[in-house]
């Protein structure tokens, strides 16, 4: 089985994310990077099933030259080869999405495991959108996959509860945080994935146009918490939260 | 890196800026992917679990280090061909750093993986390296070292601990006690340090489950409470000759290099606890709220968070530059060769002085920022339901433990001073250079500061403080030659200056390269603190060297030196205040170390 996982190079979710001044995005200055952490869900996902199945995983990251640091960590995890789409654009998940159906186009893998989002844009779009452009069936927000005779049993996170749904591969799983735990690159696994090929693309050569369809007009940090209040007893609270805050 | 072989002490001849340095800028990818690994080990395995550890969970503190075991942590300083990684000693370093952020562990790892297997690595023979490499990096063998004793701490050789060799010549009979022995709750093999024939100072290896080994109970320290410490007791203990380390006699090599690298890992430990410090002051900051807003909008508090940022940039700059020489050393040597260990511990013995400077800048600098931590949290900070209260007391034995500061700063003049007196490190030329600046008429100019990329400034004001440390430090020597070693007070003062010195140079040193690739605009905050930190090393410079000639002359002779030292000396004009405001928000806005 092919097995095909994709990793963002993300900023640390550990730091402080900071608005540049003239609000065009974020100060990336002295700022740390690391995989997205629903990815290391699906590459662990994705490793699983073929030490179950057989088989190979690919990994493939579309971002800058750095990014090769993500690559090899699911290859140290794991993964035994990785593709990067070389680019400084800052990609909307539609072009994410059409670049990826290429590099599916020639890889041709049985199944896609991707993280349900990035935790730096929270779009959660990608695995969705490339659903449709491969028109392949999906299960999106995984907390427990099975593979049989050609078809997924996915188990899934769905509001108030959870649901089973069965696809026909190929197809596309997006990992949830129940999924699994994901293994650490080892040490020994960062020095063998040195040895691991690692191919280089641009965007280009896949004949993609990745020009954004969605604009970002502006960046804003939240606004700032202000100070708590104490309440008097739990009907206060309710009180409150029905009447000020109109919660409930 | 230069191809050039680097040398110890380097910085108190060449230019600062001279040669290239390591910086934590310059990390690879490889590098950057152990340290991430070693953070995820942290945060997921180790923190969730602290306040167990303290309690003294010492069955979870094992299963921690099988766990590091499983993913690679114990195995990067063990060679290839016995199944480990023997990565670079930077790489090494970062692991320590980041694994160094919760003390108790830091213990347990820094003693498994360094002072416990670093005699092995040293100075084992084949048949015990393949022997016990392989359960050392699993884990399944937890290794501990012993060579202080209830009568010798500082004084290690006078050791009382005896080994006596059996008729057969076959085996050695060990009796004798060891104190603080890290890890001897649950050690496998202990590198035991006795006497041989009465006063032949050597090492053994000595497996935790022979018969006559037995530990006391858990020692009740003031912190570090999440690590064991115990004594070690030797009863008769058989072991086979087989199990001698290095040569009889040559113990002393074996201690002494062991506790040269020791210091160069506590050094980098305390730079991982210090960062982690500084983060959880900072943060706390941010959330306590007095007068109507947090405390970290206060200039009394931001001061501090400066001061303990710039302290840490400062260590930081010093503790990689020498990893990156111990690497560049060990780049020019045959790994193949059968004297490879022998040669890698002697690039290691080569930067023997830096190693204690890291002892004591890291020690010194991680109690400073504890403590102004614990400031910074008022009465939280004296609670232990605070971490800031924790490490507070675990700072502490930092300056006692591998050396006290006290004998690590006497060692640094005194082997300056063996290297010179064996022509190993030339002085002659920063002497020279001192004859020329006194026999001009006035005091220097210093450039002025700001707006340039060469930072011309910093490295005037470097040099400076160069030809001071060197003025001083011959005057001391022309007065009481050899016996110099007799005079510790002289020493100390002596060995602060060469501290501060050694900072200054490796702190100027990395900013220099920082502006050089990153650009001068984008380096304000590394700009701030080096020159915060050059302000005061030069003050603590001048005050020592002013206390050391009072001593070291009067009348006449003491107002030359005087001239002399106006000459050498000026005053800096750094707006400390203004520029403790710029790392400050850098802090604050980062909830974080900011660089």
């Amino acid at each position: 089985m092919k097995i095909l996982t994709t990793v963002k190079r993300v900023t640390d979710p550990d730091m402080k994310v900071r608005i540049q001044p003239d609000q065009s995005g974020i100060v990336t200055e002295g700022v740390e990077y690391k995989m997205n952490s629903f990815d290391e869900y699906g590459v662990e996902e994705a490793i699983t099933l073929k030490e179950a199945h057989g088989g190979e995983v690919v990994v493939v990251s579309i971002g800058p030259g750095a990014a090769t640091k993500e690559l090899r960590t699911a290859m140290a995890m794991g993964a035994d080869r990785a593709i990067l789409v070389e680019t400084d654009a800052d990609l909307d998940s539609d072009a994410v999405a059409r670049v990826l159906a290429e590099v599916v186009g020639r890889e041709e893998p049985d199944v896609i495991i991707m993280g349900k989002q990035a935790v730096d844009s929270d779009r959660s779009q990608t695995p969705q959108i490339l659903g449709s452009y491969l028109n392949w069936p999906q299960a999106t927000f995984a907390y427990k996959v099975e593979i049989e005779d050609g078809w997924a049993v996915v188990g899934r996170e769905v509001d108030g509860g959870t649901a089973t749904k069965r696809i026909k591969l190929p197809g596309i799983i997006s990992a949830d945080l129940r999924l699994n735990e994901p293994r650490y690159a080892s040490l020994p696994g960062i020095m063998k994935a040195k040895r691991k090929p690692l191919e280089t693309l641009t965007p280009d050569d896949l004949g993609v146009d990745i020009a954004p369809k969605v604009k970002v007009l502006n960046y804003e940090a939240p606004e700032e918490r202000g100070a708590g209040e104490m309440v008097d007893d739990v009907d206060d609270l309710i009180n409150r939260l029905k009447d000020e805050a109109r919660v409930i | 890196m230069s191809p050039k072989k680097p040398e110890g002490c380097a910085f108190l001849i060449g230019e600062v800026g001279s040669e290239e340095i390591l910086t934590p800028e310059d990390f690879t990818e490889d590098q950057r992917m152990f340290a991430q690994t070693a953070k995820d080990f942290m945060d997921r395995e180790v923190f969730p679990h602290v306040e167990d550890l303290e309690k003294g969970d010492f069955d979870k503190l094992v299963e921690l280090l099988k766990k590091a075991g499983e993913i690679g942590l114990l195995m990067i300083d063990i060679p290839e061909k016995y199944g480990g990684l023997q990565v670079d000693k930077t790489t090494s370093m970062i692991v320590t750093e980041y694994l160094s952020k919760y003390s108790g562990w830091a213990t347990t790892y820094g003693a498994h993986t360094g002072i416990g297997l670093w005699p092995l690595l040293f100075f084992g023979t084949h048949e015990q390296k393949e022997k016990w490499f392989p359960k050392l990096a699993t884990a399944e063998v937890i290794a501990a070292y012993a060579l202080t004793e209830p009568g010798s701490g500082s004084d290690a050789l006078a050791a009382k601990t005896k080994a006596e060799l059996t008729e057969d010549g076959e085996h050695y009979i060990l009796n004798g006690s060891k104190m603080w022995i890290t890890n001897a709750g649950f050690a496998d093999l202990f590198t035991v340090f006795a006497q041989v024939e009465g006063d032949k100072f050597t090492a053994f290896l000595v497996e935790g489950d022979r018969e006559g080994v037995s530990t006391g109970a858990e020692e009740k320290k003031m912190g570090l409470k999440g690590s064991s410490t115990r004594q070690l007791n030797l009863e008769n203990v058989k072991i086979p000759v087989g199990n001698l380390l290095g040569e009889v006699g040559k113990g002393h090599k074996v201690a002494f290099n062991i506790l040269n690298m020791g210091r160069f890992k506590l050094g980098v430990g305390t730079l991982g606890g210090g960062k982690r410090t500084l983060k959880v002051a900072v943060q706390y900051a941010l959330d306590r709220v007095q007068f109507k807003q947090p405390i970290a909008n206060f200039g009394a508090i931001r001061s501090k968070l400066a001061q303990m940022a710039t302290q840490l940039y400062c260590l930081e700059s010093m503790c990689y530059r020498v990893a990156g020489y111990m690497d560049q050393s060990m780049d020019h040597l045959d790994s193949a060769a059968d004297d490879y260990p022998e040669m890698v511990m002697k690039a290691i013995e080569e930067f023997a002085v830096e190693d204690s400077i890291m002892k004591v800048v890291g020690s010194e600098v991680m109690d400073f920022v504890a403590d102004e931590a614990v400031q910074i949290h008022g009465g939280y900070g004296f609670s232990a339901e605070y971490e800031v209260e924790r490490i507070y007391r675990d700072s502490r034995i930092n300056r006692i433990f591998e050396g006290t500061n006290e004998i690590n700063r006497m060692l640094i003049p005194g082997m300056i001073l063996k290297r010179t007196m064996k022509g190993q490190l030339n002085l002659f030329e920063t002497i020279q250079k001192v004859e020329m600046s006194l026999a001009k008429s006035e005091a220097p100019t210093p450039p002025p500061q700001g707006d340039d990329p060469s930072l011309e400034f910093e490295r005037f004001m470097t040099e400076e403080a160069k030809k001071l440390v060197v003025y001083c430090a011959n005057q001391a020597i022309q007065k009481h030659m050899a016996d110099l070693r007799e005079q510790q007070e002289i020493l100390m003062d002596l060995a602060d200056m060469i501290i501060q010195l050694y900072s200054m140079d490796s702190t100027v040193g990395r900013t220099l390269k920082l502006v050089d690739t990153q650009g001068y605009d984008s380096t304000e905050v590394h700009r701030a603190a080096t020159l915060i930190g050059l302000s005061e090393s030069f003050q603590i410079i001048r005050n020592r060297g002013e206390r050391l000639l009072y001593n070291l002359a009067e009348g006449d002779k003491l107002n030359a030196h005087l001239e002399a030292f106006e000459k050498l000396t000026f005053f800096p004009r750094i707006d400390v205040i203004s520029l403790r405001r710029i790392v400050a928000d850098a802090v604050v806005e980062r909830e974080n170390y900011p660089f």
